[in-house]
């Protein structure tokens, strides 16, 4: 077994796989940044609003006014760097960087294919991915044809958690057994043409999609990873992913997994790619250069490896630890981010802050549009830790305009995967008094019903 | 091998495509999108929001007609005619307000029309100055049917003090032409808005079905719960009870100055935001299609309409019992006013989560990203 092992990470592989892979990547991140700053959402989620949510622990990261451009210009070069293999260590660790600092700055817009992008990206600290086709090649005038058959790997199993994990968050009862949430969101795609009225209106097409998505996630790595399955899945990659952006807003993200999915082909393909790039570049008389070339080694692999066990071990775990709350998951949403729980939920709420002088026996409420984007506001009313973040921005608020002693209490109500909306948060507790920690939160409400599954 | 699955999966998915397209014709599925909502839209641009429009033109140009009789000769009773003007008017406004789409959105027409407190000290301001910009941000509060409030009833304590206000005082004329002023924006505005319905906004709002951030559908319902959280539950109610403030600020009800009003026009918006629900016309008052409607063609909200209307018919039941004036209201028992409030509030959560999910309608603005 331990010979096993230790051949499997002695093996070598062509070094085209991961190039290619890095190129792609370095390209959709760039195009990504550019169409975010030309959305104009870096002002409209970063510098308007008055206040911004923080994830626990990451409260000192915020975005620093005008500044936070040249985070955007960092994060935009760098991935540039990235893809064309120029500094490619440090260009990937500031790509990581950047890039999560940016992901930290507001939880509001939290997606799970940011983090996937932030993960990615620290792995591939680690990889030799400019070791062939790159410029630094061309500085060292050494290129590597054979890389670690691990670090190629290490992308696809990365891959394959997402889309795994994916899968198994789709084994409840709502989406198994009540096709929810599809059931509301197909029907809202009326208008489409050809199959807006009809199709996405039937009962049986919300349960085909929910199966079939399900079956997809679980199913598709080891698909891709199959030789004699490969093209197919990859044709089903491509399918499920342009569908899936036909239908819903979900910007890149389709076109970084389609990209992404690349990596589980043969090297012939790459050097099919790498190829094809050539002759592009040929086009501007760029034309490669005869490099000496060597077999890519580690200086102390041990760690690395070790290293990325761990790394890969804690990816495998921390979908979990929603176990260690109290049910109801999608409602209490503890543990629910960072586990590719992707599209399960359509949760909306509404969330009304009483500030009360006890003294006095006084209270008003609060405009929440006083403070909060419409953004904001929306991702605040379902989310118990930032109803509870809020709560304490407001009490900071008040007690500054010499409001005190002050409570904070609030009026909410969340409607669950077409639930009738139901009391969230107790009315009655204080929340200045409740602090942001890992303790499950005693003052949610239960709700009145149950999810079964994982 | 390989390529035999592939291509078997590919005509499967075809096929499955085209099966269901066909599907409908049959007609004996009920689980087609069988809501029109086209219909509903043409019900609300035919039979409410022009006839509102229409009306309340008609009533501003009776308004503008008076403040000429008033101004040419101000008498007690030329006050008491314009005054009566103003009033008719201003019910109909009621039915108005929700509704900031098209040229509406575009001039800014509700801020210019119905944003209270007034600023007295604005009002007089620019009447001493002469010079002002009726349509500029700065004076959307000394603007519309509030600043007209203060100058046909908030001016002096009495009708005769306020025909004095226009006679006696060497401003006198200053303030007629303010007056004057006033009135024929408010009538000018609302012309331009209903032209713009009649002559072809009607056929673009109609024709505008899709579930996106722009269609009709969308645009409205954001209006019209915005309107219902904000212009009729906090302005009318919310503010001047206090629940939004320390201490119960009874001089921000609606026509604060003509006193006995609040009521009826708080009634009147009652009225308009029942008749919406449930598409009923302005003018024969007969129902069309409507989100009630809307909400019963979808599957397991059926109740969810009752709910709405008879949420609706609570909040009604406790404005009646409240005082004509809100500030005498607030000022003598101001735990009916926020019993009231809170009555309204139960549905805003009915609307805003529960319908905007069944009809899977989105609320945020700012177009991010999706998982």
């Amino acid at each position: 077994m331990l010979k096993h092992v230790k051949a499997y990470f002695n093996q070598q592989n062509s070094a085209a796989p991961l190039a290619v892979f890095r190129i792609g990547f370095g390209l959709m991140m760039l195009i990504s940044i550019i169409r975010f700053w030309s959305y104009g959402w870096i002002e409209k989620l970063y510098l308007d609003p008055k206040f911004h949510f923080s994830y626990y622990g990451f409260e000192w990261i915020k975005p620093i006014g005008d500044w936070t451009y040249l985070i955007f210009i960092l994060c935009g070069l760098s991935a540039l760097c990235v893809a064309l293999g120029l500094k490619y260590r440090l260009a990937i660790i500031l790509f990581f960087l950047s890039f999560t600092y940016i992901e930290l700055m507001d939880k509001t817009t939290y997606l799970n294919h940011y983090y996937f992008i932030s993960l990615v990206s620290f792995l591939m600290i680690f990889l030799p991915a400019s070791a062939f086709y790159s410029i630094d090649t061309l500085f060292k005038k050494k290129q590597y044809l054979l890389i670690p058959q691990w670090t190629i790997d290490s992308i696809k199993l990365l891959l394959a958690l997402v889309y795994f994990y994916a899968g198994l968050a789709k084994l409840n009862s709502d989406w198994l057994f009540k096709a929810m949430p599809l059931k509301i969101w197909l029907p809202s795609k009326y208008g489409l043409p050809f199959i807006g009225g009809n199709l996405m209106q039937q009962e049986w097409f919300h349960f085909a999609m929910s199966w079939s998505g399900m079956l997809y996630d679980l199913f598709i790595p080891f698909l891709l990873l199959y030789k004699r399955t490969r093209i197919f899945a990859f044709a089903l990659v491509v399918f499920f992913h342009v569908f899936t952006r036909v239908l819903f807003p979900i910007g890149m993200f389709p076109y970084i997994m389609i990209i992404g999915s690349l990596v589980f082909f043969d090297p012939k393909v790459h050097h099919k790619i790498i190829r094809s790039i050539q002759k592009f570049l040929k086009l501007f008389s760029i034309k490669p250069k005869p490099i000496a070339t060597g077999t890519f080694k580690y200086p102390n692999p041990k760690i690395i490896i070790s290293g990325l066990a761990v790394f890969f071990v804690i990816q495998m775990l921390l979908p979990f630890r929603y176990v260690l709350y109290p049910s109801e998951l999608f409602w209490r949403e503890e543990g629910y981010r960072f586990s590719w729980r992707v599209m399960l939920m359509e949760k909306r709420g509404y969330a009304n802050f009483k500030v009360v002088n006890p003294e006095e026996n006084t209270y008003f409420y609060v405009d929440n549009t006083d403070f909060l984007s419409s953004f904001q506001e929306k991702q605040m009313s379902t989310q118990p830790d930032f109803i509870l973040e809020y709560a304490h921005f407001l009490g900071e608020q008040f007690k500054a305009q010499g409001h005190e002693p002050i409570e904070i209490y609030v009026e909410s109500y969340v409607a669950l995967n077409g639930r009738k909306s139901q009391p969230f948060i107790d009315p009655d507790v204080d929340l200045l008094k409740q602090y942001e920690s890992f303790q499950p939160k005693s003052w949610i409400l239960p709700l009145n019903d149950d999810i079964k599954g994982l | 091998m390989i390529k035999r699955t592939f291509l078997a999966l590919f005509t499967g998915v075809i096929f499955m495509f085209s099966c269901s397209s066909d599907d409908t014709s049959g007609g004996t599925d009920n689980q087609t999108d069988n809501f029109d909502r086209s219909a509903m839209l043409v019900n609300w641009a035919d039979n409410i929001i022009i006839p509102v429009y229409e009306d309340l033109n008609s009533k501003l140009e009776i308004l503008a007609a008076e403040k000429e009789v008033f101004i040419a000769e101000p008498t007690p009773t030329n006050l008491f005619s314009l005054r009566t003007a103003w009033q008719d008017a201003y019910k109909v406004w009621q039915y108005a307000e929700m509704f900031n789409v098209g040229m509406a959105e575009n001039i800014n027409y509700i801020f210019q029309m119905n944003v209270y407190p007034t600023n007295v000290q604005d009002i007089q301001n620019n009447i001493e100055s002469q010079d002002y910009d009726l349509s500029s941000v700065n004076n959307n509060d000394a603007v519309g049917f509030p600043a007209l409030d203060y100058m046909l009833y908030g001016v002096g304590s009495t009708e005769t003090e306020v025909v004095d206000f226009y006679t006696t005082s060497a401003s006198a004329d200053k303030r007629k032409i303010y007056l004057s002023d006033l009135t024929d924006r408010m009538q000018s505005l609302t012309q331009t808005v209903l032209e713009d319905w009649k002559n072809g906004y009607r056929d673009t709002f109609v024709s505008s079905t899709d579930n996106t951030a722009t269609g009709s559908i969308n645009l409205v319902v954001n209006d019209f719960i915005y309107y219902y959280e904000k212009g009729f539950r906090a302005n009318k109610f919310g503010i001047p009870a206090g629940v939004f403030s320390q201490n119960p600020l009874p001089d921000r009800v609606e026509a604060y100055y003509t006193y006995d009003f609040s009521k009826v026009l708080a009634l009147e918006a009652m009225t308009a935001v029942q008749d919406f629900f449930n598409g009923r016309a302005y003018q024969s008052g007969s129902d069309g299609r409507s989100l009630a409607d809307y909400l019963n063609s979808i599957n397991g909200s059926e109740d969810l309409s009752t709910s709405i209307t008879s949420q609706y018919a609570a909040a009604r039941t406790k404005i009646n019992t409240l005082n004509d004036s809100f500030a005498e209201q607030v000022n003598t028992n101001n735990v009916a006013m926020t019993e009231t409030f809170d009555s309204i509030q139960l549905a805003v959560v009915l609307l805003k989560v529960d319908m905007l999910q069944a009809l899977d309608i989105s609320v945020d603005y700012v177009d991010a990203d999706g998982d």
